[in-house]
């Protein structure tokens, strides 16, 4: 394929969620035309159903279009479609690193948010031409004007001349492509050099192997290249180059510096070709891989435990298969006591999580109990040794611990003045240490605090968006690890220690924290025959206790005949209850109560 | 006994007509015209006459339920048992069951249902209480049930059944013992006494939710004061009260209160809400609880022959056009059919049987499928140790604490 570096466009949509990336991107593949409006599908490039639903992208895709400019010459566009959550930073970076441009898609009603800021910081570092497009210009609330100053002000990019568009409404998309070709660079890299490209994304398919998507800096890749990863040292026979047609792969013969492409090699497993890794030729290879290559390490881990524990052998395939396709999911078997054989996997934060376990759930029909998310603690024992605890059931005897460590993250939280004082309470309840307050303009603010990962795990999200009616965003980064009183807190159902309810505590938040989850399993436990207490204890001493009564009336007045089929749907009912609930000792407790710990701050 | 006889058929003639729905009712019924009700009529004659039955099969009960039956005339009632005696083989024995609403009869009317071959009269009262008999949307009075039940006396019926409610919203323990006693002291053969179900879909269920036991409150206020327009009891709730459901603890002292004044007046408890003198137990309702077969008629009637359920479609003028396209006899489309597997009816023989006092037995289970109950037998004995099942000479039964959870007890047996 012959196409000339200065025809190439490389760049990505950075934006916040809900502000349009998604449907710019549509609209860019629809007016370049290759795709007639009838092949379109709503938002083309979120390919799993999950995403469609969450309306969030959660990885890297990218899409290889042609675009006929007003100068008449015709365009290459690799748009590079990337991840919009804190927990996927680091693939954000790398699909950046993968472009040479970014449009800045902004809300015209809700202006600069957190998110929005934190990937135009990243653009900017990668040194990326950024552009800035107003969208949503078709809504009664938008204020394009505001917005154009607001980005200028804070972000300090000229935005005179923005596109202001709705994409929904199609409006003002020429306007945007025009910008392309005229604002964003073309790429550069010598073709005859020896190959360099950056993988910023890898896919498993069952025929083909791991599917790489690269981005070529310099040489040129064919079907029989030798390649290597620089990093883990993997090499493989390219089996077939091509680029990106909307939901399909184009093979081609080349592909030569400045394309965005990919290639297959009969890899068996994605952990050989990593997000982020170089990949040269076996025989040539380039002086020196690229910068920024990180091995992404989850930083929540959390017992992943099949409901019927028949189906333990399904679970770990299920896993294993999941895992083919996502580097960052980690996993090893545990046992527990209330729940028996299970998993012990790690994420790269809560969504990372509720995706992984959703898609078990849906994608593989499986039915799971979730243990409390915990970060990695590091322990260290009186005896000079150092632990990294990522479960809470294997957490020492305290005479044995010197003292522990808790990651900590930096925080950037954007919102609007008016809720400063809830949300830092909030941040203060959460063990927050004050950083700073950075003013953008009259009314919008980004506050600055260092938290324990653990106070953000459980249901900080949710807190923050309660209590800011929704007008919070947040971003954050792992910062280190600090030295923490904490402690292990038990929960007792029916007297029996219940180990995946265990959950790793900062010592004076305990109390309230048993106290809230007492309460919570009250509600979430069904009434039995006979009374429950429900006990939170540290270290043997009991906390909180509530106590769930004994079922008192449970009857059907009637039963004849007609009601004898209602009778039949009922039991049916509870059959199917009874399947999604755990045999602790006597009680049954519901799988979701299991993730109780994570709804502590809802009332 | 009737349940040990395989050839026992029982009948249910469904009536979907009452003069206006009750608040609390979910029952197939609605008001409807005169010309509606003899077409109805028409048609059950016709569903009957185009019953398929068991050749072998004698009936030995028709229960003829609401609705409300005494809305038809006499004469129509009569028709409809003749069209049952004309397709079936009624037993010499049969028990002939017609429901009727208090001050909804004359002697007349009565007089026809005995010649007609009924023999048992079911009165709906609810409550004897006119406040409350207004809250539920009753249109009768105390009164009304004291003269009807003499015209029933009178007409010569010798097997009388009377329905009450409790736990109604506001109710007090003293308003339901005066109601319990009120009918006990006219001395029935026959007391169902339910606690009050809030389904889905009625009016009660907007006022009052879903969950019978929980601390439900509805705020009746102006509306209430002009249906009671001033309750006659004592302690009847008044004008700008608040009416609150009764919760489980008062629910339960309600029921538990029921059989033990029942008992001073010799009703014994055969069933979970339904109180006899000796040898005056429902055979009908038994039935249901025995894996006896049973033939619905009628709009959304439920039927039970072969190990199989279904019912009756539940379009009142779909089911009208099919009785006249059928040329005086007619089968109406099956609905929610379900064909009983050997499991099923192995939790029904539980689910059911527990119902009854008597409990189940061993023999009778293994005489009706071949092998023994082992299976069930360490969750009934765990059960029997926690106190809500209890040793009978051949197998086992709910004790007191045993009904009150019955639907958990019946889980913890079966799964």
């Amino acid at each position: 394929m012959n196409i000339p570096q200065d025809h190439i466009r490389n760049f990505c949509i950075i934006a916040h969620i809900d502000h349009g990336k998604s449907t710019l991107a549509d609209r860019i593949i629809e007016q370049t035309g290759l795709l007639t409006s009838r092949e379109m599908q709503n938002q083309v490039l979120d390919n799993m159903d999950l995403e469609r639903e969450r309306g969030i992208t959660i990885k890297s895709q990218a899409v290889r279009t042609v675009y006929r400019a007003k100068n008449g010459e015709e365009y290459i566009f690799n748009l590079i479609d990337t991840p919009g959550h804190v927990d996927f930073n680091y693939e954000v970076s790398r699909s950046l690193a993968a472009c040479d441009g970014a449009i800045l898609v902004v809300d015209a009603a809700q202006g600069i948010e957190a998110q929005t800021l934190a990937n135009v910081y990243l653009a900017l570092d990668h040194d990326l031409e950024v552009f800035p497009v107003i969208n949503k210009i078709d809504l009664p609330s938008a204020d394009p004007e505001r917005v154009v100053s607001e980005i200028e002000d804070i972000i300090g990019i000229e935005a005179e001349d923005a596109p202001k568009i709705s994409a929904k409404l199609g409006l003002g998309i020429e306007d945007v492509l025009e910008q392309i070709v005229g604002k964003i660079p073309a790429p550069e890299g010598d073709p005859n050099a020896p190959l360099k490209c950056l993988i910023f994304d890898s896919v498993y398919d069952s025929y083909k192997g791991v599917i790489v998507f690269f981005r070529i800096m310099d040489g040129t890749i064919r079907k029989g290249t030798k390649v290597k990863m620089m990093a883990t040292g993997a090499t493989a026979e390219v089996v077939e180059v091509g680029t990106f047609g909307a939901g399909q792969f184009i093979p081609c013969d080349d592909l030569s510096a400045g394309m965005v492409g990919y290639f297959t090699a009969s890899i068996k497993n994605v952990r050989d070709a990593r997000v982020g890794d170089t990949v040269t030729e076996a025989d040539r290879p380039c002086a020196e891989a690229l910068p920024g290559y990180k091995k992404v390490t989850p930083m929540v881990y959390c017992g992943v435990y099949p409901a019927d524990g028949a189906h333990y052998q399904d679970l770990r395939e299920a896993i294993e298969k999941l895992q083919l396709n996502d580097a960052a999911l980690q996993f090893e078997p545990e046992t527990s006591v209330a729940l028996g054989f299970g998993f012990r996997c790690g994420f790269l934060g809560l969504l990372h999580l509720e995706i992984i376990e959703e898609r078990l759930e849906r994608e593989y029909d499986l039915d799971l109990v979730l243990t409390s998310p915990s970060v990695i603690y590091r322990i260290y024992k009186t005896n000079g040794e150092m632990i990294e605890l990522t479960n809470p059931t294997n957490m020492p005897d305290p005479s044995e611990i010197d003292y522990m460590e808790e990651p900590v993250v930096r925080a950037e939280i954007m919102l609007t003045t008016e809720y400063i004082g809830a949300i830092m309470t909030l941040c203060q309840e959460r063990r927050g240490t004050y950083i700073g307050t950075d003013y953008l303009e009259d009314n919008r603010a980004v506050l600055k605090y260092d938290m324990p990962l653990n106070e953000i795990i459980y249901d900080f999200f949710d807190a923050l968006k309660s209590r800011s009616r929704g007008y919070a965003s947040l971003d954050y980064e792992l910062k280190g690890y600090q030295r923490s009183k904490l402690v292990k807190l038990d929960i007792l159902v029916n007297r029996e220690e219940v180990d995946a309810l265990s959950f790793i505590v900062f010592e004076g938040s305990a109390y309230e924290r048993g106290r809230r989850m007492c309460e919570r399993l009250k509600e979430e436990i069904p009434r039995h025959l006979f009374e429950i207490p429900i006990q939170a204890a540290v270290g043997g001493k009991i906390i909180a206790r509530e106590t769930i009564k004994a079922l008192r009336k449970d009857v059907l007045a009637k039963c004849y005949g007609g009601d004898i089929s209602r009778k039949r749907k009922l039991l049916e009912k509870q059959k199917e209850g009874k399947k999604r609930m755990r045999q602790i000792g006597s009680v049954e407790i519901p799988q979701k109560a299991f993730l109780s710990v994570l709804k502590l701050d809802e009332d | 006994m009737f349940r040990d006889d395989a050839m026992n058929l029982e009948l249910y003639i469904h009536i979907p007509f009452c003069l206006r729905k009750c608040g609390y009712c979910d029952f197939l019924s609605a008001p409807a015209d005169e010309e509606t009700r003899e077409a109805y009529v028409q048609a059950l004659c016709a569903e009957i006459a185009g019953a398929e039955s068991p050749a072998d099969a004698e009936v030995s009960s028709v229960y003829i339920g609401g609705g409300t039956p005494s809305i038809l005339t006499g004469e129509q009632l009569f028709r409809i048992m003749t069209a049952v005696k004309k397709r079936f083989r009624l037993s010499e024995y049969a028990e002939v069951t017609c429901e009727v609403n208090p001050g909804a009869v004359d002697i007349g009317k009565l007089s026809r249902l005995r010649f007609a071959g009924v023999n048992r009269i079911s009165i709906g009262l609810q409550s004897a209480d006119d406040g409350f008999l207004r809250l539920l949307g009753r249109i009768h009075t105390a009164a009304d049930f004291e003269e009807s039940f003499r015209l029933v006396r009178e007409a010569g019926f010798r097997n009388v059944s009377v329905d009450l409610i409790h736990s109604l919203p506001g109710q007090t323990a003293a308003d339901w013992e005066r109601s319990l006693r009120f009918v006990a002291e006219k001395e029935p053969e026959h007391i169902s006494a339910y606690s009050l179900i809030i389904e889905e879909g009625t009016p009660f269920y907007e006022r009052f939710g879903d969950i019978a036991g929980e601390e439900r409150v509805g705020t009746v206020g102006a509306e209430y004061d002009r249906v009671t327009g001033g309750a006659s009891g004592p302690d009847a709730p008044k004008g700008e009260e608040t009416l609150r459901l009764p919760d489980e603890e008062e629910d339960r002292i309600m029921e538990h209160m029921t059989g033990e004044i029942l008992a001073e007046y010799g009703y014994e408890q055969y069933e979970i809400s339904n109180y006899a003198k000796p040898g005056f137990a429902c055979r009908h309702n038994l039935g249901y609880w025995s894996d006896v077969p049973y033939i619905g008629f009628g709009l959304g009637a439920s039927s039970y022959l072969g190990g199989v359920r279904w019912a009756n479609p539940r379009d009142l003028n779909a089911y009208l056009e099919a009785a006249s396209a059928g040329d005086g006899a007619f089968i109406p489309e099956k609905t929610d059919v379900q064909v009983l597997t050997e499991a099923e009816r192995e939790e029904e023989f539980f689910f059911l049987g527990l119902r009854r006092t008597d409990g189940v037995e061993a023999a009778d289970f293994a005489e009706r499928f071949g092998h023994g109950w082992d299976r069930y037998l360490p969750s009934m004995e765990r059960l029997e140790r926690d106190g809500f099942l209890e040793r009978t000479a051949g197998g086992f039964r709910l004790t007191r604490a045993g009904q009150d959870v019955s639907n958990t007890v019946f889980a913890e047996i079966l799964f």
